[in-house]
């Protein structure tokens, strides 16, 4: 007998009948939220993975497939549906980003957007409470979900906290300051995140300016961004914001993030100049990507995005 | 030379002119900010542990060690003497360099010395090493079950739990990574 391949074997058998439980958690969660929207109206739709032109965030990096990309989030296709006149979108779907790998990250994982006309940030939040509660309705686990030996609480209202004021809770520093200091990610990591209320998810919302690419900029506040994160038992779940809907802002901001990435010494994408076409015709919305794989480990308890998924780039 | 991104567990970087092992690490990104590689890092030479935080576009200069095979020649008053094989050189490591370790070094054993530059840091042994036991209690027959163990000391002064049935003067064999018998040696 060759030595190992057996072996190999019976680990992928058991790695696998280990996830069996969670698999099916993920197909059940998938299958309740395209239930919950299709009940709301909206309108399930595909985006191509393979774009010419990713957003240049700062942060964010694309996996070159020939002379394309492979899409970071179907966000740009999305809102020039929008634009063009779909007023209520969703989409499921596997999202691409290099060098991300972590006990939260794969470069391959599972993204939930949905875009909804004529709403605002505030709004959206509202309609994520009631996402995830219909979730855990339909998964038979009530209004309090055990995750990691924390009871959480989804009773809603949850828990709305502004950056500015989780800065001013725990820590000496406020948001522009660590900004100016370079350390605004690493504060938020090390010091915020952890302190965040476990018993019940939280909405942090109003980032600086110079943190959203794409989000509108706050009514009678033009240094913030109508722009939130959930977390839940401490997991970042997802990012949502009122779009940004003005195209000379938007070229100007994208413009900026070429630089910051050049500076960076990144790879340099094109412009995405038909979004930004797009954009004069684009209503007011607002949109949100959420992490599924993630909110499957919430569901299931686990501390890791591996017990979550079939194969990780690890086990290919 | 290392990105970021390589870091990983078990990685081995020079950092000051010091060598330092990876022996946990998390990659974490908050939103749409920056990633972040937050490491726990053990010094190689003084053990000393620190907890950096790294960032993409930090590089690592590789940590320049090197193992070479010697052969144990003695130890004196908390230094351990080695001779490399190939150029008779020698060189020294100290008792708690040496770790664990001496309790499995027997004279002109052959190990891995490592090396950070030209100052030895650190030694591999042979998984297995075959050792002689200098005292062992007879076997009492009548209050034996199977699977009991005794204590017994070997020529390095080692002492360990081996199968009743292991006599003095018996050579054995032990796994230096767990320090469990594994076998007697057939002469």
């Amino acid at each position: 007998m060759s030595p190992g391949s057996k072996n190999e074997f019976l680990n992928e058998r058991q790695r696998l009948a280990c996830r069996r439980h969670y698999l099916w958690l993920r197909a059940k969660t998938i299958q309740s939220i395209r239930r919950f929207f299709i009940k709301h109206d909206y309108l399930e739709v595909e985006t191509p993975q393979l774009i010419p032109a990713p957003p240049p965030e700062p942060h964010i990096d694309a996996i070159p497939s020939g002379a394309l990309y492979l899409h970071t989030s179907p966000e740009l296709y999305m809102k020039r549906m929008l634009s063009a006149g779909y007023p209520k979108i969703f989409q499921i779907g596997k999202c691409f980003r290099q060098g991300e790998r972590g006990a939260l990250h794969l470069p391959e994982f599972t993204l939930l957007e949905w875009y909804k006309v004529g709403i605002d940030y505030i709004a959206l939040m509202e309609e994520c409470e009631e996402l995830i509660l219909s979730v855990c309705r339909d998964l038979g686990m009530g209004q309090k979900i055990e995750s990691q030996e924390k009871i959480i609480d989804l009773k809603r209202p949850w828990e709305r906290i502004s950056v500015s004021e989780a800065f001013n809770r725990y820590t000496h520093l406020t948001p522009d300051k660590a900004l100016e200091q370079g350390v605004f990610d690493e504060v938020m990591v090390t010091e915020i995140e952890p302190c965040l209320d476990m018993t019940t998810p939280v909405f942090l919302y109003d980032y600086p300016a110079p943190l959203a690419a794409l989000a509108r900029l706050k009514k009678g506040n033009p240094k913030l961004a109508e722009r939130f994160e959930i977390y839940i038992a401490g997991l970042e779940l997802a990012n949502g914001f009122s779009e940004l809907v003005d195209a000379k802002e938007q070229r100007l901001r994208f413009e900026e993030h070429r630089k910051q990435r050049s500076n960076l010494r990144k790879q340099a994408y094109p412009m995405p100049e038909r979004f930004l076409e797009s954009l004069e015709h684009m209503p007011e919305a607002a949109g949100i990507a959420l992490g599924v794989d993630r909110l499957v480990m919430i569901l299931a308890g686990k501390s890791k995005i591996d017990d979550v998924v079939s194969f990780t780039p690890e086990e290919l | 030379m290392y990105a970021a991104s390589d870091l990983r567990k078990g990685l081995k970087i020079q950092i000051d002119n010091e060598p330092y092992v990876i022996i946990d690490f998390q990659f974490s990104k908050p939103g749409k900010g920056q990633s972040l590689y937050r490491c726990k890092l053990k010094n190689m030479i003084t053990g000393a542990i620190i907890n950096p935080t790294y960032r993409s576009g930090d590089t690592f200069e590789q940590a320049d060690l090197e193992e070479r095979k010697m052969q144990y020649l003695y130890g004196q008053e908390g230094e351990f003497c080695f001779m490399d094989v190939e150029n008779y050189e020698q060189t020294f490591l100290s008792t708690d360099q040496v770790g664990e370790a001496k309790n499995f070094l027997t004279d002109n054993l052959e190990a891995n010395i490592l090396f950070f530059g030209e100052k030895a840091i650190g030694i591999t042994l042979p998984n297995f090493v075959d050792l002689t036991v200098t005292k062992a209690d007879p076997w009492a027959k009548g209050d034996s079950v199977t699977g009991d163990t005794k204590p017994v000391t070997m020529e390095t002064s080692y002492v360990l739990r081996v199968p009743p049935f292991v006599e003095e003067n018996t050579k054995i064999t032990i796994d230096t990574r767990t320090g469990e018998y594994v076998t007697r040696v057939k002469e």
